[in-house]
């Protein structure tokens, strides 16, 4: 036994350090934290760059800016697809923040892209605009919040999972989707979605992106308030530290997960609805670009924080616009620049882990030892 | 505190780019001329690629540096073409040029946007009729260069009838198609014409995928004609699906963008493909000397825009390269029109009158009358091809519109 004890006690010596949560951050420190991760993730970068190419780093950071906000158009597409991701961001907040694993953004915002474009093309030369477009938003929303309630019914009936749940519902949108552009595509059989002429979003100012951007805008500030302020916002809280709290202090939580996804489905339809409507005119299986699934990472970086999330989600835009600049002036393969992007994103998520934790080390154990 | 920060950073980015701005203007102002390129991939599509090298190859022959070349990869069929296209007029790009059939209408767009830059297009439909002065449609004969290596099957065909493998009514070719659409209609008719010019017994089954580009789907169509007994394949889709799928099964393969010998060394036989070098070499010289560039612009053999590779001889019957020489000349001299009406037969009947559409709307209406002269015209009321009939001797299994 004092043999096993001494092993024991032994082998605890091997590690000089050990990890503790902390329990409250100054602002100051978390900040100083994550622009330390930054420097080190370009440097690493540069590093990289050097090694494997014979591009100045610093240069190639230079052309990144340039790539994002060069001229005032790349200003402007930079601000619509951050507009566009954050929409979709603060869409599945609510849902993640409630720990329910919504993973159906994609599909969400497809649907509410196929009701609007089912409206632009069937009703476009019937109705005036203003119709039209009041038709497009309710149908987008409506049908957003339908695919979105699908998954939470079942989880709230049968406890099904969600996770699984909300990703089949993905497929089903994107074939329904490609279904509808095929039978649509102009000229026949080209699989080429047609160009919506009726419905689209007016341009305001000259600025053909700013009316998307005003609409998040207003989202956010809407959602920010929802979660912070409102109780509806609280219950959400309740129920995703704690289920059993919830029913306990009398949440009826079947209630508040419907509620919180038909919300979450709800914004993703508009997601769509701006995306046929205010930008591309059209719609294919591809439309979201896989914006449903970055914008989980967009949400939890920012903590669920609609405020952060604007920042969270113009990095993200940043990085993507400033890779693709990369592969264009250097005419690398977009791979490099996907490895740099990559790279930059895993020390901002790892700068989390160092704001959330404390690294001691075990100098009481090292001295004993000597 | 935590709001003033992010102001703060914001602030800094904003500094940074008004700086980047001021720098950039003094690089490029010395090049006058530029072009610029969109591209739906990256090179590891055997149809960008195509593109790609054939950019390279004509923007190095006329002496321009890489500073006034710009290659966009990747960019999607939708709003983000527009907005690729104008930036690159913004950075000052004399010409443009997008790659994929898709890219049409955001290229149109920006065409209207930026009158005096000339924006060129491959594959589209709508310059004839859009009267957009600086948007430019092109293609290329290629349904002559698919008649070529149709003869280069038939050859075979005898080749192997010849041997007693399979009795003339055997003769039954497989091919894998995209969609059925004209440009793939008009690729598999004429590589069907083709080969019935020497082998007069043959027919074929036609298996869409209802996608350009899906390796597993183009395998499994090329899989399902080899079950249902073609001696030989060849498809009209980009990955090397079909081409694997007949070297594991020893068939052989007439395969289309370039040469897959290096991968099936024993079933390739020959392929063809368009090279974009001879067009673009004509948008680019046509812009530096003021000239106007034609709305639809469609060449073929005489200006080296449609190409045959290297045979396999290991494959190929014998005698075939100096039979595609011969019938290459003569489709040259026109002394062979590929959609001879005599040629062809549409249940039963030949034709002496086919209503085509031509012009691009949603109503697919048939617009322009096509055959005059004992030949169907192909390519010639505007570039992208428009023969989309189903002739006796084809049968096709599926449809994907």
């Amino acid at each position: 036994m004092k043999k096993i004890n001494n092993f024991l006690h032994q082998s605890l010596y091997v590690s000089p350090f050990h990890i503790a949560k902390r329990d409250n951050i100054v602002w100051w420190k978390a900040w100083i934290i994550r622009i330390i991760a930054v420097l080190i993730a370009l440097l690493v970068c540069g590093t990289i760059t050097i090694a494997l190419t014979d591009i100045n780093p610093v240069k190639m950071y230079f052309t990144m800016i340039d790539g994002v906000v060069g001229t005032p158009r790349l200003v402007w597409n930079m601000l619509q697809n951050t507009a566009i991701l954050l929409c979709i961001s603060l869409a599945v907040t609510p849902a993640f923040k409630m720990r329910f694993w919504n993973i159906g953004a994609e599909g969400q915002v497809l649907i509410g892209g196929l009701a609007t474009a089912i409206c632009m093309i069937f009703l476009g030369e019937k109705l005036p605009a203003p119709i039209l477009i009041t038709l497009m938003i309710i149908s987008s929303i409506v049908l957003g919040a339908f695919w979105a309630l699908v998954p939470a019914y079942f989880k709230t009936k049968f406890n099904s999972n969600e996770t699984l749940f909300t990703l089949m519902m993905n497929y089903i949108a994107i074939q329904l989707v490609a279904y509808f552009t095929l039978e649509m595509s102009v000229p026949k059989g080209s699989g080429t979605p047609r160009v919506l002429e009726y419905g689209q979003l007016p341009v305001l100012f000259g600025q053909k992106y700013l009316i998307n951007i005003l609409i998040v805008a207003v989202i956010t500030v809407i959602m920010h308030i929802y979660l912070k302020y409102s109780k509806q916002g609280y219950e959400i809280s309740v129920v995703g530290e704690s289920e059993k709290t919830a029913r306990y202090i009398g949440i009826n939580v079947k209630k508040v997960v419907l509620r919180t996804m038909a919300i979450s489905g709800a914004i993703c339809g508009i997601a769509g609805f701006l995306i046929v409507a205010g930008t591309d005119h059209s719609l294919k299986s591809d439309s979201a670009g896989g914006r449903g699934f970055t914008a989980i990472m967009v949400s939890w970086l920012a903590k669920f924080n609609p405020v952060f999330m604007v920042l969270t989600s113009l990095l993200i835009v940043f990085l993507e616009k400033g890779a693709s600049k990369i592969s264009e002036v250097y005419r690398l393969n977009s791979s490099f620049s996907d490895i740099i992007t990559g790279i930059i994103i895993f020390f901002i998520i790892g700068a989390e882990f160092f704001i959330n934790y404390k690294i001691k080390v075990n100098l009481k154990d090292k001295e004993e030892r000597v | 505190m935590k709001k003033i920060l992010s102001l703060l950073l914001v602030a800094v980015m904003c500094v940074a780019s008004v700086c980047m701005l001021s720098a950039c203007g003094g690089e490029q102002a010395d090049s006058d001329f530029k072009i610029g390129f969109i591209f739906l991939h990256d090179e590891n599509s055997t149809y960008d690629k195509n593109f790609l090298d054939a950019a390279q190859a004509a923007t190095k022959e006329l002496g321009l540096s890489e500073d006034q070349v710009i290659f966009k990869t990747n960019v999607p069929e939708g709003n983000e073409c527009y907005e690729a296209a104008a930036d690159l007029a913004d950075q000052g790009c004399d010409v443009v040029f997008a790659n994929s059939f898709g890219h049409e209408p955001y290229v149109l767009k920006a065409a209207k946007e930026f009158p005096e830059v000339e924006f060129c297009h491959a594959t589209g439909t709508t310059a004839h009729t859009e009267n957009v002065k600086n948007f430019h449609n092109a293609f290329a004969s290629i349904y002559e260069g698919r008649y070529l290596a149709g003869i280069a099957a038939g050859m075979k065909l005898n080749e192997m009838i010849e041997a007693g493998k399979i009795t003339p009514d055997q003769a039954k070719m497989g091919y894998v198609g995209a969609f059925t659409y004209a440009e793939v209609i008009s690729g598999y008719t004429s590589f069907y014409l083709g080969a019935k010019s020497v082998c007069p017994s043959v027919t074929m089954e036609v298996q869409f995928t209802g996608s350009w580009y899906d390796e597993a789907l183009e395998k499994e169509a090329a899989t399902k004609l080899l079950s249902n007994k073609c001696v030989l394949i060849s498809q009209h889709a980009d990955s090397m699906g079909a081409p694997t799928a007949c070297e594991n099964a020893g068939v052989p393969n007439v395969s289309y963008n370039g040469s897959t010998k290096d991968a099936c060394p024993n079933t390739f036989i020959v392929s063809s493909r368009i090279d974009w070098a001879p067009y673009f070499k004509y948008i680019i010289e046509s812009a530096q000397n003021d000239k106007e560039i034609a709305a639809d612009w469609c060449e073929g053999f005489e200006v080296g825009s449609v190409k045959l590779t290297e045979i396999n001889e290991n494959v190929a019957a014998e005698g075939t390269k100096e039979a595609l020489e011969e019938a290459k000349a003569k489709l040259i001299s026109g002394e062979i029109k590929v959609f001879d009406t005599n040629n062809f037969t549409v249940e039963g009947k030949k034709l002496d009158s086919y209503m085509a559409d031509v012009d691009t709307d949603p109503k697919y209406e048939k617009d322009t009358e096509a055959i005059a002269d004992g030949y169907f015209h192909e390519s010639e009321y505007r570039s992208a091809p428009y023969f989309d009939m189903t002739i006796d001797g084809i049968k096709l299994l599926n449809s994907m519109f």
